[in-house]
């Protein structure tokens, strides 16, 4: 059998005139698991959900063995053989059916075959597939009863009976357990054995060098290498997924460090566990981890957006209990989250509506919102963060992720906080609105604000933090200082490991 | 140019309507444009008027109450007994429906908010529990002046003058319900954009949990929301009470279906994209303008439906195809 190449040249793509993609190339051939390594927003997702057709490319060609195919939907990838397993598993199944079903999924719902649903053939079929994979599952069991591994595999087996001949792996390895990576693995082996080509993209270093034949790195939206895994090493990878250091782009603001503002003892709850840390006046604590390791869930819980099974938090070491956001917020403690469209900004509202909102009670007399004091106020908030808008009554959706994100920033300026949780603040913003965001913080470090910065931007804290958490598993597994912490350390105690 | 087009039937569409129907109608009928028919038909929208103004208030937090028709039904029996068998004075007369409308809104919301059932189901369940009330408390009679008791006497109270003056009278030749109307229209329009607590609504309905994180307390928001629905309903049940002079059974029914078409109707006026108490206003007037002028046509009553689903269903169209659009 030839094995069978699959080619990406030059792939562009943008998302709102940001250029997410430039001139990428990309290869992978049958047999060969090819790793797509690359820092958060590099533009992996984006040029796999090209590949896998949910993404169209502005410019550029996908080839099969020199043939040039069209991928405009995911059921055209499909048709050409490439299959993609989502990282969000359950966004693909039917938890309803049972496995056997959900493997056949997409041979039922095709209307060429025959009306009636034969079981008994359906179960073989399924024991079929899944014996080529050298694996067994329940196939009568309902997928939702399954563990998350289970269905990974489920997801596979569907892949290969639909006859994938290229099959994309988005960090599947995250959420399993170290003995569910292995079994990943063999299958991975497996599939390799019967030509299939494998695009695995994975933060954890360590596996890709284990079970990886190529590793491609990107950055910024541009392929900066495309190397045999036995050429290459780790540092090298680590050098080209990071680039230059963010310590040499933004300068960090010198303080001085006061008395300590927050602390929060034995933090737990469903993701975080046991978590002690604190922030002194005008200090920067990044606390930093791959993803899901549970730092959006540790911001919500100190902010008291989502409940803590038990753990105590002191403001300025009084004591407190919270059990509403709006309690931490009067305490002085504010909360610029992650999701800055779902959760940060209301995007359908005007810019002013979004700015005056923690300060509403105040511009408002009996219930009556004195407009000109609320516009006194946002014209202020506006000129300090030099928000880029048409007019304070536009509305927020129109306004770039960078100025959106500073209207999340910015509505809390006038609140008096004295704490600010920062989660992921600089994810799909533009460079120079990413270096105002910081300059930003820094200023409010100077004015004696604690700022708890929550990231998996390693350079970012790196630049920025006086004091680095590394948060792995639910748990904070390593405290540096800013002189110990490097890139290296980072990673190896973000990912699990130990010196 | 085809999205200008869009745009544009999106902000006039439904003003264009209503202009087209006046138009078609009094070209039918001279009696059509006279100011007895004009007044009429102010006066037939208003409890539509009142009963929608709710609705749009659930519809803002994001939410949905189906149960504002039997809430009408209810508290327009409710008043009618208070006077006919209590023969209780007007005062209580008008606080004691009030306080079941807002009861029922705050049944509602501890069903949503608190047991988290989704609004639709919700408060179809309400709907029927209140319906349910309403005919058991009068037996399935409707209550009128003389009514026979069921220890065979006759009923010794009636409605009040004073009670009736509220759906019958006329101050200046303006009937009441059209000022309680207007007056209902342009508080809650103020309510709704000038104040904190309309703000809030507005917040709470584009996305919870940004509300929430922004320190709103979205479930006392949310609350707040259904006690108003159920508050309007209750009034709109004492203005249907007090113009028929009677409590019918079964009368708020077929109010639910053109406040909620006059609510989507006006969710485009003048391009507001969000419900809003204005637009609720002239879609109560579209819908009141079609059946007056169907009624002058001599459609019989019964084919009404056909009209108010297919409003309905053009304000939907419209309504989603420009949200669409947006996303």
């Amino acid at each position: 059998m030839a094995t069978n190449v699959l080619q990406m040249k030059g792939i562009q793509k943008s998302f709102s005139s940001i250029p997410a993609l430039e001139n990428v190339d990309f290869q992978v051939r049958g047999g060969e698991i090819h790793a797509l390594l690359g820092a958060n927003g590099a533009g992996k997702s984006t040029l796999m959900k090209i590949l896998s057709g949910a993404y169209q490319a502005d410019h550029g060609g996908i080839f099969i063995n020199n043939n040039q195919v069209i991928i405009d939907s995911p059921a055209a990838a499909k048709r050409h053989g490439i299959q993609i397993v989502y990282q969000e598993v359950d966004v693909a199944l039917v938890p309803s059916l049972t496995v056997a079903e959900n493997i056949l999924l997409d041979d039922q719902a095709n209307s060429s075959r025959s009306l009636w649903i034969q079981w008994r053939k359906l179960f073989v079929e399924a024991e079929e597939v899944l014996n080529q994979l050298g694996y067994s599952l329940p196939l009568h069991k309902k997928v939702a009863e399954l563990s998350l591994a289970e269905k990974q595999m489920v997801l596979i087996a569907r892949a290969v009976k639909q006859n994938a001949q290229f099959i994309i792996f988005d960090e599947p390895t995250a959420p399993l357990s170290i003995e569910e990576t292995k079994r990943l693995f063999e299958i991975m082996y497996r599939l390799k054995e019967r030509e299939v080509g494998c695009i695995f993209i994975s933060h954890r270093l360590q596996e890709v060098f284990e079970i990886c034949d190529a590793i491609t790195v990107m950055r910024d939206g541009k392929k900066i290498s495309d190397e045999s895994t036995k050429t290459t090493s780790i540092n090298q990878v680590i050098e080209n997924m990071l680039g230059k250091s963010f310590g040499e782009e933004f300068p960090k603001t010198i303080t001085t460090i006061g008395e300590t503002l927050l602390e929060i003892k034995n933090f737990t709850n469903e993701k975080i566990k046991k978590v002690n840390l604190h922030v002194k006046q005008g200090e920067i604590v990044a606390i930093i981890g791959l993803v899901g390791a549970g730092k959006t869930e540790l911001s919500k819980a100190i902010f008291a957006a989502d409940r803590i099974q038990s753990g105590e938090i002191f403001l300025a070491g009084t004591k407190q209990r919270f059990n509403h956001p709006i309690e931490a917020i009067n305490q002085g403690i504010v909360l610029v989250p992650e999701e800055r469209r779902k959760e940060g900004v209301l995007v359908d509202e005007s810019v002013s509506t979004n700015l005056s909102l923690p300060l509403i009670k105040r511009i408002s007399k009996l219930g009556w919102i004195n407009r000109k004091t609320e516009t006194g106020l946002i014209k202020e908030i506006v000129k300090k963060l030099s928000i880029k808008i048409p007019s304070l009554s536009s509305p927020t959706s129109v306004l770039s992720g960078g100025n959106q994100q500073k209207v999340a920033i910015g509505k809390w300026l006038e609140t008096n906080a004295s704490v600010y949780l920062f989660d992921e603040p600089t994810k799909g913003v533009d460079v120079g609105a990413k270096s105002d965001i910081f300059r930003i913080i820094g200023q409010l470090a100077k004015e004696g604000k604690g700022i708890l910065y929550f990231t998996c931007e390693f350079s970012e804290s790196l630049g920025i933090a006086d004091r680095i958490l590394v948060m792995f598993d639910g748990r904070i597994v390593k405290e540096l200082s800013r002189e110990e912490a490097t890139q290296e350390k980072l990673l190896l105690y973000a990912s699990g490991g130990k010196e | 140019m085809k999205d200008k087009l869009l745009g544009f039937s999106f902000k006039y569409g439904a003003i264009l309507v209503i202009i087209a129907v006046f138009i078609f109608f009094s070209s039918v009928n001279e009696y059509f444009l006279t100011y007895d028919n004009i007044a009429d038909i102010l006066r037939s929208i208003s409890i539509v008027t009142l009963v929608a103004i709710g609705v749009t208030f659930s519809l803002i937090v994001d939410g949905f109450d189906l149960s504002v028709g039997s809430t009408v039904s209810l508290t327009t029996v409710v008043v009618a007994t208070l006077m006919v068998w209590f023969e209780l004075p007007l005062w209580t007369v008008i606080i004691i429906p009030i306080l079941l409308g807002a009861s029922i809104g705050l049944f509602n919301s501890f069903l949503i908010v608190k047991v988290r059932i989704p609004d639709l189901l919700a408060t179809l369940g309400t709907m029927y529990i209140v319906s349910g009330l309403h005919r058991t408390y009068t037996k399935g009679y409707s209550i009128y002046n003389e009514m026979p008791l069921a220890d065979g006497t006759t009923a010794s109270g009636s409605f009040s003058e004073s009670f009736l003056f509220i759906g019958q009278g006329r101050i200046l030749g303006i009937p009441v319900p059209v000022i309680l109307m207007v007056l209902s229209v342009i508080v809650v329009h103020i309510f709704l954009n000038y104040t904190r607590w309309g703000r809030l609504l507005y917040i709470t309905g584009g996305n919870k949990e940004a509300a929430r994180l922004s320190g709103i307390k979205v479930n006392q928001v949310r609350m707040i929301a259904y006690v108003l629905s159920g508050v309007f309903a209750a009034i709109g049940g004492i203005l249907f009470a007090a113009r028929v002079g009677s409590g019918q059974i079964d009368s708020g029914a077929p109010l639910l279906m053109e406040a909620v078409a006059a609510v989507f109707v006006g969710f485009s006026v003048l391009g507001a994209g969000k419900p809003n108490v204005i637009g609720t206003f002239f879609g109560a007037v579209l819908i009141g303008v079609l059946l007056n002028g169907l009624t002058m046509m001599n459609l019989p009553y019964y084919s009404f439906e056909i009209i108010k689903g297919t409003v309905l269903i053009l304000a939907l169209s419209v309504t989603f195809i420009h949200l669409r659009r947006k996303a």
